[in-house]
């Protein structure tokens, strides 16, 4: 059977400040699909997931699947220091129920009594897996990611992916992943957008990341190698 | 106890809640500087208010309108920083006030008197307190969220600009009853001091929030209590009187660590 479309983007154009950012993109994501956005820094990766969300205007079409629950778990976000908000509150404001949050806390490897802690207490690490627990509650269809691992350590880096893996597995849900991370693609995605302004490829990442279209994507920077599992 | 204390007591009470309430949202995202120009923005409505003899809060709330306007224009057409726009906002006020004040109405226009306050304003401030309080409350935790991050907000499906716009007239009005009790230069204190007080000794978002309402509530008592007592202006002594518990809350969280 055929899956079910939850997102289609078609010729997608984004300008800011009189630059354009995102030229003819199309895509489409289906259900279960991990999407991953690779490319280079300031190639649009992050503009990308904000267009999607509604956040940035554009030209072209972006149609999500109908009555989708999207998380969104943001690249980075400064840490809140201006007012005492524990982790309970901080879920609070999504509306999420006790247990459920309790639930998903668990589920990225938090101790039940990590809910009175207060959010500017923990460390980037924590504070990062408290962001994707942000995401989960009240199940969305689909997650976008926008760099989940920056400013993590190398040790917490993985821990954020096999738990990705394993949220995926658990929960049905569809990823959209932003990274420049090539080894991250190939560990996860059902397919790759390389994305250097202009979409340079697009489709499972063992078929279409190429030496060439790599060394268009990162002008000659990056070493390839391909992963074999 | 007679009826002008207890009248200038009810109004206090209300009102500093109210402001306490409200200020411990403005603390994050450096809202709180933003009362202080507006304050002073106030003071020719109050001027012209106590020249002619109507309320000071009606003089000064299109005032403040006004001033959060000009803040909004101006941020949106040249991207400076919120503090260096306010601090335009901010001088204009003090200067055009000067122009015109009657130094016998100098005063009551700085500080503030809630001690002649007639039945019927007493009863709009309250009603208006109330009110400021209950919208407050209903937009509390989308702020909060705006405050950590527009995006998050956004992917929650939160209209930012609704918000941000029922938060403005929120402040706007609190600024408006405020500059009646504290007057026009310490507006801000009444916003800012509570809250800062209530974060220092909470834990979590429902504590702060409810602390900087009943320090807010406490300030006002006191010092419209002590201007009863010494026959200072009221005012002065609701910023001390916060001031004070400000510095308790300081000495509460040294011995924490």
């Amino acid at each position: 059977m055929e899956k079910k479309f939850i997102l289609k983007v078609r010729n997608l154009n984004v300008r800011l400040d009189h630059q354009s950012i995102i030229e003819n993109l199309s895509f489409e994501v289906k259900r279960g699909d991990t999407l991953t956005i690779l490319g280079p820094n300031g190639a649009g990766k992050s503009v990308l997931l904000k267009t999607l969300l509604g956040l940035i205007s554009y030209r072209g079409e972006i149609e999500w699947a109908k009555a989708i629950k999207i998380g969104y778990v943001p690249q980075r976000l400064p840490f809140i220091k201006d007012i005492p908000l524990s982790i309970k509150d901080f879920f609070d404001l999504k509306r999420s129920p006790e247990k459920e949050t309790e639930a998903v806390l668990t589920s990225v490897r938090f101790r039940e009594d990590f809910l009175r802690k207060k959010i500017g207490d923990l460390s980037s690490g924590q504070f990062q897996r408290v962001l994707i627990a942000w995401g989960l509650v009240r199940n969305p269809q689909i997650l976008l990611f926008d760099e989940p691992t920056t400013g993590v350590d190398v040790s917490a880096e993985e821990t954020i992916y096999n738990l990705l893996a394993k949220l995926k597995g658990e929960r049905d849900l569809t990823i959209l992943l932003v990274t420049h991370d090539l080894s991250i693609v190939y560990k996860f995605s059902t397919d790759v957008i390389c994305l250097n302004r202009q979409p340079i490829c697009y489709g499972p990442p063992q078929e279409v990341l190429t030496p060439e279209s790599l060394q268009r994507l990162y002008g000659g920077e990056v070493g390839y190698y391909q992963h074999k599992h | 106890m007679d009826n002008q204390f207890l009248l200038s007591l009810i109004v206090g009470i209300s009102v500093g809640g109210a402001a306490g309430y409200l200020g411990s949202l403005m603390l994050s995202r450096r809202m709180a500087l933003v009362a202080g120009p507006l304050g002073h923005l106030t003071l020719p409505g109050i001027a012209l208010g106590l020249m002619y003899g109507f309320d000071v809060s009606l003089g000064a709330f299109p005032f403040v309108i006004f001033g959060i306007v000009l803040i909004w224009l101006f941020e949106m057409r040249t991207k400076l920083p919120m503090e260096a726009l306010t601090a335009v906002v901010f001088a204009s006020g003090v200067a055009i006030t000067f122009l015109f004040l009657p130094i016998e109405q100098a005063e009551a226009t700085l500080v503030g008197d809630i001690s002649k306050v007639r039945f019927g304003e007493a009863i709009i401030s309250v009603v208006l307190a109330l009110l400021l309080f209950l919208v407050v409350k209903k937009i509390y935790s989308k702020i909060v969220l705006i405050n950590i991050s527009e995006e998050l907000a956004l992917s929650e499906g939160i209209n930012i600009k609704k918000y941000n716009l029922i938060y403005l007239g929120s402040i706007a009005l609190i600024v408006a009853l405020g500059v009646k009790m504290v007057g026009g230069l310490l507006t801000a204190a009444l916003v800012a001091i509570p809250a800062s007080a209530a974060r220092n000794l909470s834990g979590n978002l429902a504590q702060y929030a409810f602390g900087a309402m009943v320090i807010g509530i406490i300030s006002s008592f006191l010092g419209i209590f002590f201007f009863k007592l010494t026959g200072f202006p009221a005012g002065p002594l609701i910023i001390l009187a916060s001031t004070l518990i400000f510095l308790i809350s300081l000495i509460s969280i040294t011995f924490r660590k």
